[in-house]
């Protein structure tokens, strides 16, 4: 049995007014899909800080694999409809191999990889500022695997799609943890989504934290914000 | 035409002042800085009169002063809320000290026009030089740094994602825009550096899909502006400024137009 590719024992995490963990511990086994879920303000973006680092623990130990690679693909972008730059040449910006400006044909090939990877091949060479929601999510995507991570956070990614694209998105996302072993941290608000499309959630809350499998998730256990009924609004 | 030296000067000056500003202003643009490029041109300006009171060249007054007030400016200019009226406030001080420092050295007001609308006549061959040195050091950092700039100008918030160091990033391209105003004023002047700084990579931003694609296109329109504006100055023995000014806003306007057809 392969060792967790991240393990958090006993964290304690706080601001000076505002105690968010006690001895909050869970593990992400190598390859596993896991939804981060909780209320507004319960501290999801704060554990995803201490996960990558930013952050240190009042207490408690965030231990990773040697070999762990992170991925982060953040919730907000600005990207304006009068972006300049194309699909590709947005995803290429995270190329940083070398120190000179231009790119090898190592580098070339790598990116078109990537952009296969995430079905944006035929895609590429449209404006990003032109592109629609569900494209514009792959580009960070891809941007991110640029890297070669084997974890991969993924911070609301779908929470401006409709239906169909959040789908589409989650297939990809699925498919590039089967296929590459890929370790994924989803951070979400929709519960149907992490039923679907992960193997276990972790569920923040204001007096401590659960995790388990997605298969024994009861939406009436849900903090209020989070039901389906909440959603539909 | 180039039998004459003040020709060969200006030619060779305004080929590495458009390559800087060709290149340097697609992140002034993709940054949102067109606004501080323009206060540091004023900056320089006072920066240039106060090297006419002490008795030192313009460039080096330009360069003293910009370089040293990039960074405050730059910090300035952060909060949204509060840039307008802070950098509106700096350039009117710094426009009045220009006057100031003018006005006490009691130069002839040839000397004013001079700093402010630029001349292709007052570049000499050691002005020439120090103009190349300075763009080869602009362009040999920003080739390294090239990447990494690239990344936070283009996508700052997945430049933070990917750990990048951006207030390095940040302070180091305040100081690159002062010394590219400083060289950029030499041939339009003060005031009308930001032209070459702004309407370049606009042209590139409306016709470019790619950063390569993007900073060929400003090199080119900065480069056609400024060897045209000086062949026709030459002829007509009007002011260079202007028909740079003049080519560079009908580039503008096409591009802009270009731009508009594809949508």
């Amino acid at each position: 049995m392969a060792s967790p590719l991240l393990t958090v024992d006993h964290l304690t995490f706080g601001f000076h007014d505002r105690q968010l963990y006690s001895d909050l511990s869970f593990n992400l086994a190598r390859g596993s899909m896991t939804s981060l879920i909780g209320a507004n303000g319960v501290g999801k973006t704060t554990l995803i800080r201490l996960l990558m680092g930013q952050l240190t623990p009042q207490s408690g130990h965030i231990t990773h694999a040697p070999d762990m690679r992170l991925g982060y693909v953040p919730q907000f972008r600005n990207i304006d409809p009068e972006y300049p730059l194309s699909l590709r040449s947005f995803i290429q910006l995270n190329q940083r191999g070398h120190w000179f400006p231009w790119h090898t044909q190592a580098e070339k090939q790598q990116l078109d990889a990537v952009i296969r990877k995430t079905a944006l091949t035929a895609r590429q060479g449209q404006l990003l500022g032109k592109a629609s929601g569900g494209e514009k999510q792959k580009a960070y995507l891809a941007q991110a695997l640029l890297t070669e991570p084997n974890f991969l956070i993924l911070d609301e990614a779908t929470a401006s799609l409709d239906v169909n694209t959040k789908t589409e998105l989650m297939t990809l996302v699925r498919q590039l943890s089967q296929q590459f072993g890929l370790t994924v941290l989803f951070v979400t608000h929709d519960l149907e989504l992490a039923r679907e499309y992960t193997d276990q959630y972790l569920l923040l809350t204001a007096t401590g934290h659960e995790l388990r499998s997605t298969q024994l998730m009861e939406p009436a256990n849900m903090p209020a914000e989070l039901r389906p009924a909440e959603e539909v609004r | 035409m180039f039998a004459y030296d003040f020709m060969q000067n200006a030619f060779l000056a305004s080929t590495f002042i458009a390559l800087t500003t060709g290149i340097v202003g697609v992140f002034v643009t993709a940054r949102g800085m067109s606004f501080l490029a323009h206060t540091l041109s004023e900056i320089g300006f006072a920066g240039a009169a106060f090297a006419v009171f002490v008795g030192i060249r313009p460039l080096d007054g330009m360069l003293l002063t910009t370089i040293l007030s990039s960074v405050t400016v730059g910090k300035l200019s952060v909060r949204a809320s509060r840039r307008e009226a802070s950098i509106s406030a700096v350039s009117s001080l710094f426009t009045g000290l220009g006057i100031l420092f003018l006005a006490l050295s009691a130069k002839s007001s040839s000397y004013a026009t001079t700093i402010l609308f630029g001349s292709i006549i007052g570049i000499s061959r050691a002005d020439v030089w120090q103009l190349v040195a300075l763009a080869a050091l602009v362009l040999v950092t920003m080739s390294v740094a090239f990447r990494s700039l690239a990344f936070d100008s283009f996508d700052p918030v997945g430049a933070a994602a990917q750990g990048l160091r951006r207030n390095v990033i940040g302070i180091y391209f305040l100081l690159i825009l002062a010394v590219s105003v400083s060289i950029g004023a030499q041939i339009v002047g003060s005031l009308l550096v930001f032209i070459l700084l702004t309407l370049p990579p606009a042209v590139a931003k409306y016709l470019g899909r790619t950063l390569p694609q993007m900073l060929v296109i400003s090199v080119a329109a900065a480069l056609i502006g400024v060897w045209s504006g000086l062949v026709l100055g030459y002829y007509t023995n009007w002011p260079v400024t202007f028909f740079i000014a003049a080519i560079e806003c009908v580039f503008y306007f096409a591009a802009l137009l270009v731009h508009r057809r594809r949508d």
